[in-house]
């Protein structure tokens, strides 16, 4: 289960409204890389994994990204706070408010929906730890590219502080794919499921 | 920046310092100098969190202690941010 805490990871206190971030940031609120896919990815994955301690790490960084996605939807919404009619027309924002006016939605920047077939739960612990690894760096090439559209210190240093844990996170999952090898028949490394397949390759 | 902002900006530092450690302590079980680290700022951030409910808002449900209104139900929102 969860508890909510009142407060973000990371404090997001933005000043001026810009409809053109806002809908490049959504990306990563409902994108093919985003914290949503993030979060629903390791909370789906961890209940195949055989061994505690990685699906206890899938957890804590599944949880984590919980609290990322509530930090992405922060800063759109206080990037969309505020609007005028005239600043939703010229940025191109009315195709967005259209549909949701200046509500959250889950979608990529180029407004294809979120969709759980952005990400795999395979029940095979080497594949989904391969797969989370290259997530993290997919999410962190988002962001270095979120960054350089961003002139706005109020904006940068919550997507900053973003990108970091993208680091770390692959850095944990590095580690936790070392855990689960260190486990591995040296014989059949790499070629069975060792959630699933008990006897010999191929068995 | 107000008393209150200080604090919560404090708690914040002292929490993001605990979910940095459990992620390295969840792949590391066995350092003791993250262990001694998370012990240490898990102490001082119970007590800021502590402090700050009872002089502001309770920012988690097990720190709500009501006394004639709801005071969690009345607590800002985190995405208000400071600029709302």
């Amino acid at each position: 289960m969860w508890s909510y805490e009142k407060r973000l990871e990371f404090p997001v206190n933005i000043k001026e409204p810009n409809a053109m971030l806002a809908q490049a940031i959504i990306s990563q609120y409902g994108g093919p890389d985003g914290e949503m896919g993030a979060s629903m990815r390791y909370l789906s994955q961890r209940y195949s994994i055989p061994y505690r301690e990685v699906a206890g790490l899938l957890t804590d960084i599944g949880t984590e990204e919980l609290a990322h996605l509530e930090m992405v939807a922060t800063i759109v919404h206080q990037l969309t706070r505020n609007l005028s009619m005239e600043e939703i027309e010229k940025s191109g924002f009315a195709n967005y408010y259209v549909d949701h006016t200046v509500g959250v939605w889950p979608q990529a920047a180029s407004g294809f929906p979120f969709t759980a077939a952005q990400f795999q739960v395979t029940g095979d612990p080497i594949t989904d730890l391969m797969e989370d690894m290259a997530a993290e760096q997919k999410a962190r090439t988002t962001y270095d590219n979120i960054l350089r559209l961003i002139k706005e210190p109020d904006v940068c240093e919550p997507i900053k502080f973003l990108r970091m844990r993208e680091v770390v996170h692959f850095q944990r999952f590095g580690e936790a794919l070392r855990i689960v090898q260190d486990r591995l028949d040296s014989r059949n490394f790499y070629a069975f499921n060792p959630a699933f397949d008990t006897g010999e390759c191929g068995d | 920046m107000r008393e209150r902002e200080l604090l919560l900006k404090d708690i914040g530092m002292a929490d993001f310092v605990l979910t940095e450690l459990a992620l390295f302590l969840d792949t590391h079980p066995q350092d003791r100098r993250a262990l001694e680290y998370f012990n240490h700022y898990n102490r001082i951030k119970i007590q800021m969190e502590k402090e700050f409910s009872q002089k502001y808002f309770p920012l988690n449900l097990r720190l709500t202690d009501c006394g004639k209104e709801w005071s969690w139900g009345a607590a800002p929102l985190p995405w208000e941010g400071e600029c709302a």
